[in-house]
């Protein structure tokens, strides 16, 4: 409705016809500099001023090879390995290439099965004994590629990793502590264990050397 | 624990007040709110940041044949709003179908399917962003990139537009013009959006979210091939692309569309508790700046600090609820598996911690919850859908208050302005005053756009709902049984139906009646909030203001802020009370059962 007293509105039409132009004018104008100019330019930019953290994180290992990113979990289910959370993405567990969750209800009969069928595998494997389990190994994350664990959660695990590789309970301890990372300036996040990470630091361990094999830039949390 | 939490959320809260105030000042000077014909308004100042500013839109603008800028009135200003829209869903339609026969899509996807890319181009033109695609394996970089990125600042500035015309509605006196379309468009995208995109996008990526013209790369496990029952592959595609450029903007403009399937609980959207600061700092940021600046438009700051207190008071008591909620263990897991351990430790988080991450834990997994849901930003840093009961009716409910409190980038404040000459009008039929709203006089037309711009969500979400109800067939895209899967179907028509776009994302929405039915919800939501608005914004510009008496009714104190949350809580009360109790109160009621003892 045109307001009051405009001095003979003119014809609809011929207002939509006069809008064309404009409007695909700036849409393709717009798409170009924030769908082209912006993507590119903040590609590069990121690029040349955080080339590690833009490219993936990536963990290189001394051969050269890419060992994974240091923000993306893997699946680990040997005695020896540190194992993370349950992994609800695509068909295979920890597929970046389709992240996701269970999307199970908090009530579903199906969630608090499966949760039992969890506890009571780790329970065996980890003889915990009557120790309780920590809930985020029994849960799936929202990404199906969630890094870390509670340190409490990589605790429980010290003993079997330790048997299984004939190590010393201590020494995979210290390793654990180690690589608690806290919570960002005390309060943001909560402390946390990277699995990728404290399983390339046991390879390492394994293979001879005291010091982890991985260049010590790649085994940083990013800044 | 509690009060580590409480830390966090209050840190995080405090931070994004900061940065409204920040922002505030710089959004009241992008648009120009006073007209030259009108001799009380103040004329542009000619400082160097207009200079700057008008550096910067001419050549656009006179591209588009539109420069000197000619004001228009709410007819041509919905016009051409409405082309616009038109020609972006056309082009987003035209990339998702053409697909395979563009560049820049190295892993050779095919085109999108008709009814997803329907579905996506009008969540996406909609600033809902709802997915019913999964981002990985689906888009092509440059569809991502020439498509999505696009849409996520242009449907953004479009509603902080209809937010002008709305204030210059209250602002000017007789004018019969509500500024120009274009020109509001090309100074909110480059002077405003844009470079904050860019600020944020660069924070982003030094925490590790990507920004790669790559795809992707293969990497062998660690573990490699020695892993028991052999037949798992023993390789994974690390997906890589524009992520942080995408991020930037899906925060700041409350879209919500994530690059990839898991949103913003992939670690490389969201690596960090600081990014998470950061992102939900984002998307309060600009909602929150725009109460500060409306304050500023109307020359009397009390009235935008009452709207802020307005959001606020609607908005804390659900933060303490739903980390409450969050934080608390699920009662069903412990009564069924009594050996694992829910409680929170210094080692160790507790809470209902399926569908979170543990980089960000509970608490603040239930913070972002609610932000995205209150805002209509819709993006998630977990899945609500696993959520405890109470605290998936939090996120539910924010999303069904209309999207007011903070809401979408310019519409959520807007859509308060709406409630609150509701307010104006119900208060001044109460005590006997002639209802008038900053000295502008509220009539029988304003109040009839303004109950479209009420009733036409909570309609679409609750027609949507029952008819996904009655239809067996579609009600069976809820995986999860009993009240969590009428949940499941309520959540995705509020979010469509509110323009929100987050979900409960158990819900498989991929057939021809749910992208329908959600992209029909999505338009119309949107479509007939934001033209009513424009509409009122008219009106009230062609009024003349009428003289503050002793009868006039304060629209700053805080007797009047609890009239704005009252009206908004009772529209929302009334509409969704009875469909809540059958989802989410129903299923807390549910009793928690020892494993084997009885089945559901």
């Amino acid at each position: 409705m045109p307001p009051s007293d405009a001095p003979r509105p003119p014809k609809l039409s011929a207002m939509i016809l006069g809008q064309i132009r404009p409007a695909i004018t700036l849409l393709v104008v717009l798409t170009t500099i924030t769908g082209v100019l912006y993507p590119v330019g903040m590609t590069l930019a990121a690029k040349a001023l955080f080339p590690r953290q833009s490219a993936g994180s990536l963990l290189i290992g001394d051969d050269g090879a890419v060992r994974g990113s240091l923000l993306i979990g893997q699946p680990f289910t040997g005695p020896g390995w540190f194992h993370g959370r349950p992994s609800a993405s695509g068909t295979t567990p920890y597929d970046p290439t389709s992240s996701g969750g269970s999307n199970f209800g908090p009530t579903s009969a199906a969630f608090t099965t499966l949760v039992a069928e969890r506890a009571e595998a780790l329970r065996r494997d980890e003889s915990t004994g009557s120790a309780t389990i920590p809930v985020d190994l029994v849960t799936a994350s929202a990404s199906g590629l969630d890094p870390h664990i509670s340190p409490r959660a990589a605790l429980l695990q010290v003993r079997r990793v330790a048997a299984a590789r004939g190590l010393a309970d201590e020494q995979v301890q210290r390793l654990v502590a180690a690589r608690i990372e806290p919570a960002f300036l005390g309060i943001l996040g909560r402390p946390r264990v990277n699995v990728l990470v404290l399983n390339l630091a046991l390879e390492s361990l394994d293979s001879g050397g005291a010091m982890p094999k991985l260049s010590e830039e790649g085994l940083r949390p990013p800044p | 624990m509690m009060t580590s939490a409480t830390l966090e959320v209050a840190a995080v809260l405090l931070a994004a007040i900061l940065a409204a105030a920040a922002v505030a000042p710089w959004l009241a000077t992008i648009f120009r709110i006073g007209s030259d014909s009108d001799a009380n308004c103040e004329p542009e100042t000619d400082g160097s940041w207009s200079r700057l500013l008008r550096g910067l839109e001419s050549p656009l603008l006179r591209a588009a044949g539109v420069w000197p800028v000619r004001e228009m009135t709410a007819t041509e200003y919905a016009i051409a709003i409405l082309l616009f829209h038109a020609a972006g869903f056309g082009l987003l339609l035209f990339l998702l179908r053409c697909q395979p026969l563009l560049p820049w899509n190295p892993d050779r996807l095919p085109a999108v399917p008709w009814l997803i890319a329907l579905n996506t181009a009008a969540s996406f033109v909609t600033n809902t962003n709802w997915q019913s695609y999964s981002g990985e394996t689906t888009l092509s970089p440059l569809s991502q990139a020439l498509g999505l990125t696009v849409q996520n600042f242009l449907s953004a500035a479009s509603g902080l537009c209809v937010l002008a015309v709305l204030v210059r509605g209250l602002v000017r006196r007789g004018s019969a013009t509500v500024g120009s379309f274009w020109h509001d468009l090309v100074r909110v995208t480059v002077g405003l959006l844009l470079p904050l995109a860019i600020l944020l996008g660069i924070l982003l990526a030094s925490q590790g979210v990507v920004q790669s013209f790559d795809t992707g790369i293969d990497v062998a496990l660690v573990e490699g091939t020695s892993t028991a029952g052999g037949e798992a592959p023993s390789t994974r595609r690390i997906v890589l692309g524009p992520v942080a450029s995408q991020i930037a903007i899906k925060q700041l403009g409350t879209n919500g569309g994530g690059y990839f399937n898991a949103n913003g609980s992939h670690p490389f959207e969201n690596p960090t508790p600081l990014t998470n600061l950061l992102e939900i700092v984002a998307m309060l940021m600009i909602p929150m700046a725009s109460c500060l600046a409306f304050g500023r438009w109307v020359g009397d700051r009390r009235q935008g600090y009452a709207l802020l207190a307005a959001m606020a008071v609607l908005f804390l008591p659900f933060v303490v609820l739903i980390v409450r909620f969050e934080t608390s263990p699920n009662p069903w897991l412990a009564a069924a598996v009594p050996s694992i351990d829910q409680a929170t430790s210094p080692e160790h988080d507790g809470g209902s911690l399926e569908g979170k991450e543990v980089r960000f834990g509970p608490a603040s997994s239930a913070l972002f919850a609610v932000a995205t849901t209150a805002t209509s930003c819709g993006g998630v840093n977990a899945m609500h859908d696993s959520f405890s009961p109470l605290g998936g009716l939090v996120t539910m409910w924010m999303i069904q208050l209309g999207e007011v409190v903070f809401g979408g980038v310019g519409t959520g404040l807007a859509g308060l302005v709406a409630y609150t000459l509701v307010a104006v009008f119900v208060a001044g039929l109460m005590v006997g005053r002639s209802p008038e709203y900053l000295g502008k006089k509220i009539e029988a037309s304003e109040m009839k756009m303004g109950m479209i711009v009420l009733l036409v969500p909570p309609i679409v979400t609750l027609v949507g709902t029952a008819a996904a109800c009655m239809l067996p067939a579609e009600a069976a895209a809820a995986p999860n049984p009993g009240p969590h899967g009428f949940s499941e179907l309520l959540y995705a028509f509020s979010s469509a139906g509110n323009n929100n776009g987050s979900a409960f994302g158990g819900l498989s929405a991929t057939s021809a009646f749910w992208t329908l039915a959600l992209a029909a919800a999505m338009l119309a939501s949107r479509l007939l909030t934001m033209l009513p608005l424009i509409a009122i914004g008219g009106l009230l510009a062609a009024k003349r203001t009428v003289a503050e008496s002793p009868g006039t009714l304060p629209t700053h104190t805080p007797l009047f802020v609890l009239l704005i949350a009252g009206a908004v809580i009772l529209v929302g009360a009334l509409s969704f009370v009875p469909a809540l109790a059958l989802g989410p109160i129903a299923e807390a009621l549910q009793p928690a059962m020892a494993a084997g003892e009885g089945t559901r």
